[in-house]
């Protein structure tokens, strides 16, 4: 039968044109302005890392003074370059690295290529390619006696590999970074996490890192550090070990949710040892969230895209209620036909479902337009200014609801209007007709 | 096949109430042609829409066709109505903006027929009217004596037992109303049940039996064999 309630929403559609126009374009702009936002929404809270995110955590410590400038109770979003070195050498993870953005010159010694400035520098430790599922299309990341070591060698990504050499078959090659030589021993293909979940002190949606090298191998040979500096206590050097500054990042891969409370609980006794032995003055006070809680956490998602999203589902509510109007008036017209449909057969079931296809059809044609609608959307989206502007793109899943989202829409908005339709009186319309 | 035994029915508003029907008796057994007469307003088209199961008695029990009424839901009665009621109205009642082989369509439709038994059904319809001509033309198109017989093509397609016609030949004149009077008649004569309600007296002259309703309340007019019949047999 259905086949045949399509026959007769085609008809029915048909008949008055206006009306009908004047349901799908209610429901093509209220889907269009909803798939626009909903899709910036769903790419900036994304999960960066789906196949892991519940197994990486990023580790929070609190070495605050008990009364001075920072008095909050929540412990640092950073860490210290000393906490950071002691976690990292006690390696009680699966996996651990430190972390910072940093700032660099590039010399790539060619005459046609004058020496630039590198904002995109990640100072980090051996496990970092294999925690975040790094993607190398030629060679590998350093090993750990490379960190002890401070070995000059670093990992290119591909667009600053072709910039400097033309191609990404570049291993051995000697980069110039400030005034030291790095071989370089890894290209990683394009890879931009979104958000840029671990380190959300630099562009949260901005572009992927371009050149990793060595925690000590940066220290070494002065990279500029990136990203935000906290200090709680008189100092001399924010950078220097021991110094009561807040400023690398550092994660933790660990397999099962034992082992992530066996680590929670090793960074307890690692702050009661510290307050111990007087470098802490508070209780122990750590997180440990994994990749969501993180980002949930620091909520990466602008306020202004949750905004505009609860805008245009409100819009969109509008253009249902408007829907829900126009279908009651089209259908109750129709109450002599439909009265002569029940007393030929058609149980109320039979009217009812008859009209709700109708209401589908509004619904998939208005998502059609909609979807036109959502792609012009995110194309303004795109030439907007913010950060995230061009990752406003429509995926299959975001599609697919766009369709799901419209038809579901309209399929509600009918529910009202042909449930009064079915309970039309026949014998009265008979009568009346 | 349609027997109702003290069927009352009550029409109540906030400041009154309206007895259509009075506990009504009555049997209407294979082949019959009733014809039911009344006054205006004296419940002719209640009893009607209830024995054709578009309302629902207020109390009383309706058998039609052995199959108790009152205990059916929705559904049943709309099966049971497509499967042995066939209606004839005053006013035809053909969707307009369908050709008259998609308005004999519809309870075919409802019925669950595939395409080839449906177009089977309807071709032998329209060709029963006369109008197997006519079979992509819509109502619009038609005189009213046509949209008549399309009416009764419709009623008919499913082949039901029971034929209830309100005032069929109302809106025609006498000619046509003749001519639709003929095919109800052999319809009949072919073993349909034909109920038909009339203020017509020489509609309910060729009738074997007349119900006469007044003010709700019905007497059983039992006459003989309609002058119609008698010719037939």
């Amino acid at each position: 039968m259905i086949g045949y309630y399509l026959a007769l929403a085609g008809r029915s559609l048909r008949r008055n044109v206006v009306l009908t126009i004047l349901m799908i374009v209610a429901i093509a702009f209220g889907v269009g302005a909803s798939m626009t936002t909903l899709t910036v929404l769903h790419v900036l809270s994304a999960d960066p890392i789906p196949q892991k995110s519940d197994r990486l955590y990023y580790v929070q410590l609190d070495p605050k003074k008990l009364r001075g400038v920072d008095e909050s109770p929540e412990p640092n979003r950073q860490m210290t370059l000393l906490d950071a070195q002691n976690l990292l050498k006690a390696k009680k993870a699966d996996r651990q690295a430190l972390m910072t953005g940093g700032n660099a010159g590039i010399d790539a010694q060619r005459p046609d290529l004058p020496p630039f400035p590198l904002d995109d520098v990640r100072q980090t430790t051996a496990d970092f390619f294999s925690m975040f599922d790094v993607p190398f299309i030629a060679g590998t990341g350093w090993t750990a006696a490379d960190d002890d070591n401070a070995a000059r060698v670093c990992v290119l990504g591909k667009a600053l590999a072709e910039k400097v050499y033309g191609s990404t078959n570049v291993i051995g090659k000697t980069l110039r970074v400030e005034k030291d030589d790095l071989r370089v021993i890894g290209v990683i293909d394009d890879w931009r996490p979104v958000p840029h979940f671990y380190d959300l002190n630099t562009d949260t949606y901005g572009k992927g890192d371009q050149l990793f090298l060595p925690f000590s191998t940066s220290l070494q040979i002065n990279v500029g550090h990136s990203g935000s500096t906290n200090c709680w206590d008189e100092h001399t050097d924010a950078f220097a070990v021991g110094a009561p500054c807040e400023w690398v990042q550092f994660w933790v891969e660990l397999d099962s949710k034992d082992k992530a409370a066996a680590y929670k609980d090793y960074l307890i006794a690692y702050s009661q040892e510290q307050k111990r032995a007087g470098t802490y003055e508070r209780d122990p006070n750590v997180r440990l969230p994994d990749v969501m809680q993180w980002l949930a956490y620091n909520e990466v998602v602008p306020d202004d895209a949750r905004l505009q999203t609860w805008i245009a589902l409100g819009f969109l509510l509008v253009c249902l209620v408007n829907t829900v109007g126009l279908l009651l008036t089209k259908f109750l017209r129709r109450s002599a036909d439909i009265g002569v449909r029940r007393a030929l057969g058609a149980s109320k079931r039979a009217i009812f479902l008859q009209l709700l296809v109708e209401a589908g059809v509004v619904g998939l044609v208005g998502g059609v337009l909609g979807l036109g609608l959502a792609w012009l959307g995110l194309w303004a989206v795109r030439h907007q200014p913010a950060t995230y502007a061009d990752l406003a793109h429509l995926d299959m899943p975001m599609l697919l609801s766009t369709f799901a989202l419209a038809i579901l829409a309209t399929v509600l908005a009918g529910l009202l209007p042909a449930w009064r339709g079915c309970q039309v009186a026949p014998a009265a319309q008979l009568r009346s007709h | 096949m349609l027997q109702m035994t003290q069927v009352s029915k009550v029409f109540r508003t906030e400041v009154v109430e309206t007895h259509a029907l009075r506990a009504l008796d009555l049997e209407v057994t294979e082949g019959e042609f009733v014809a039911v007469t009344g006054p205006s307003g004296s419940g002719k088209t209640t009893f009607l829409n209830i024995a054709g199961l578009l309302e629902e008695a207020t109390s009383g029990e309706y058998k039609l066709d052995g199959v108790d009424i009152t205990k059916l839901g929705d559904r049943d009665r709309s099966r049971l109505r497509n499967e042995k009621i066939g209606f004839v109205f005053q006013s035809f009642n053909l969707i307009p903006d369908l050709d008259l082989f998609d308005n004999i369509d519809v309870p075919l439709r409802y019925r669950g027929f595939s395409r080839a038994e449906r177009k089977k059904r309807i071709e032998e319809a329209l060709e029963r009217v006369g109008l197997a001509s006519r079979l992509r033309h819509y109502p619009a198109e038609l005189s009213g004596g046509q949209q008549q017989r399309v009416a009764i093509a419709r009623a008919i397609a499913g082949g039901p037992k029971l034929l209830l016609a309100d005032e069929p030949t109302g809106n025609l004149d006498s000619q046509m109303a003749r001519e639709i009077m003929r095919l109800l008649e052999e319809l009949n004569a072919q073993g349909t049940v034909l109920v038909i309600v009339t203020h017509d007296p020489e509609i309910a002259a060729r009738a074997q039996r007349n119900v006469h309703i007044v003010d709700g309340v019905a007497t059983d007019l039992e006459r003989g064999p309609s002058l119609v019949k008698k010719a037939h047999a």
